[in-house]
């Protein structure tokens, strides 16, 4: 099993309701955000071109978190889906300095929080929310071992790219370009 | 034009525009920890040499003070925690991978042992100090006993605590100033550094403290060597290093780093030093005052320069 989320940056419109359903689905606190969108400008008027993308954790294969945690707090659980155990967690902040993306901070109770691709609801069968509330449908998210999966087959057929890939991380967020 | 904004989530402002998540307590613990090393490692390496009675200071009057530094610096550490009652998973698990892990427990093997030696010197400071009970001066004998032993396992441990606190930053390859494995070396000459300083300051011995002005001479130098090779590794590198060394080269941190670290804390103590070599008037308290400021100042700009530090995102 190995789970990964794709963002079709030509499907995106930057409409935030991932962050939004993230937000609601997994109790975030106020002011806090597990995922969000970011918006990339290139060119001069009237030549211009807008890259909109849905980013998160990229749940990489080779976590600098999880490399960098003194207590073996953040750890690979199923799918290779990144996880924080809260209960082992001391909050010494070494995994938020240790990830290039900038997706984890410490919940106002004092353990670090993140992005679990919702594996509340993947172990249901069902998808993480931001995929499921997406009203364009430019999220997917499904398992790289099976190559029938739609993840396989996209990746296959589309041309893709991923974030700072230079950083050694092998993150398995798929942007779609 | 390249514009990038996030347009929505994300504004934790410990996080945007930039990492702030490490504040005073690391940098400041990261100088306590090298002075503390820097000390210990003198304590050991003279009374290894047979050199007790020439450099007192060094090898029984400064050390007293190290179970105090740590101490405070591990009240830094903790204060630096967000899940404070947790801390104990510290020493409930063992990381290679994880600086962090293995300088938790270099501090618990270096923490006691500096509180041995401490205790067998404290007659420097207390002359007529009487252990009270049996047991605890038949354990002060058997201790002196392995005095060499310890001085060994103190320079071992000392230059790892030194090195530590380097590598907690340099293995972070996020934060690309941070990412250059010169950190290492270079925060455990600082500390060396600022352990010689300390030493001179404490010293009634004139010979001592020309000794240890000496060697601080000789460690301020190869500082130097190291901070010009770490900006020629930067700018040699790839653009996000070259970046991260913009930081010091017309950046945010140029003046601070270039005038109170390299020039105040560095290049003015060793002018200082030479001087008072060749029996010139100085005030022997000036150098190693400015080499400790120094090093907590340098301390302090490359913690929170590395969180500015980030790779370019595409």
């Amino acid at each position: 099993m190995r789970y990964a989320m794709a963002v079709d940056s030509k499907k995106c419109v930057g409409c935030s309701d991932c962050v939004v359903a993230c937000q609601t689905e997994n109790n975030v606190p106020i002011g806090y955000a597990r995922d969000w969108v970011r918006e990339i400008n290139h060119g001069i008027y009237p030549e211009l071109h807008t890259e909109l993308r849905s980013e998160r954790c990229n749940h990489c294969d080779n976590a600098p978190c999880v490399r960098s945690c003194p207590t073996g707090a953040s750890h690979y659980a199923e799918g290779g889906i990144v996880k924080v155990a809260e209960e082992k967690c001391i909050g010494c902040s070494a995994c938020i300095i240790s990830c290039p993306y900038d997706a984890r901070y410490i919940h106002p109770k004092g353990y670090v929080d993140k992005c679990t691709f919702c594996d509340h609801r993947v172990k249901d069968g069902e998808d993480p929310a931001c995929v499921a509330v997406c009203p364009t449908k430019c999220l997917y998210f499904g398992d790289l071992d099976d190559p029938n999966s739609e993840m396989s087959t996209l990746l296959r057929v589309r041309k893709y790219k991923t974030l700072i890939p230079e950083a050694g991380t092998d993150p398995q967020l798929y942007i779609l370009v | 034009m390249n514009e990038d904004l996030i347009v929505s989530g994300r504004m934790n402002p410990l996080i945007d525009p930039h990492l702030g998540v490490w504040e005073w307590q690391i940098p400041s613990y990261l100088f306590l920890g090298g002075l503390a090393a820097g000390i210990l490692f003198f304590a050991g390496l003279f009374t290894v040499w047979n050199k007790e009675e020439q450099y007192p200071t060094a090898v029984r009057k400064a050390p007293i003070l190290v179970p105090f530094i740590l101490a405070l610096g591990l009240l830094f550490l903790f204060l630096d925690l967000k899940h404070k009652l947790y801390f104990w998973r510290l020493y409930t698990t063992i990381k290679l991978e994880s600086p962090m892990s293995w300088g938790a427990w270099t501090l618990m093997a270096i923490t006691p042992l500096s509180i041995i030696w401490a205790a067998l010197n404290i007659r420097e400071f207390f002359p007529n100090w009487d252990w009270k009970f049996d047991w605890v001066k038949q354990l002060e004998s058997w201790f002196r006993k392995y005095k060499k032993e310890m001085a060994w396992a103190m320079m071992t441990l000392a230059l790892i605590l030194g090195v530590y606190t380097g590598i907690l930053f340099s293995a972070f390859n996020a934060r690309p100033l941070w990412n250059t494995s010169i950190l290492g070396p270079l925060f455990l000459i600082s500390g060396l550094s600022t352990g010689a300083a300390s030493i001179v300051l404490l010293s009634k011995v004139k010979t001592e403290r020309h000794m240890f002005a000496k060697i601080d001479l000789g460690l301020i130098a190869i500082e130097l060597f190291l901070i010009i090779h770490m900006f020629m590794g930067f700018n040699a590198g790839t653009q996000t290093k070259i970046n991260a060394a913009d930081l010091f080269m017309g950046g945010d941190f140029t003046a601070s780093f270039w005038v109170l670290v390299v020039g105040m804390g560095l290049v003015i103590p060793a002018i200082l030093e030479v001087l008072e070599m060749r029996d010139k008037k100085v005030p022997y308290r000036a150098a190693p005052v400015l080499v400790l400021i120094g090093g907590l100042i340098l301390r302090f700009i490359l913690a929170h320069a590395g969180q500015m530090s980030h790779w370019v995102m595409n």
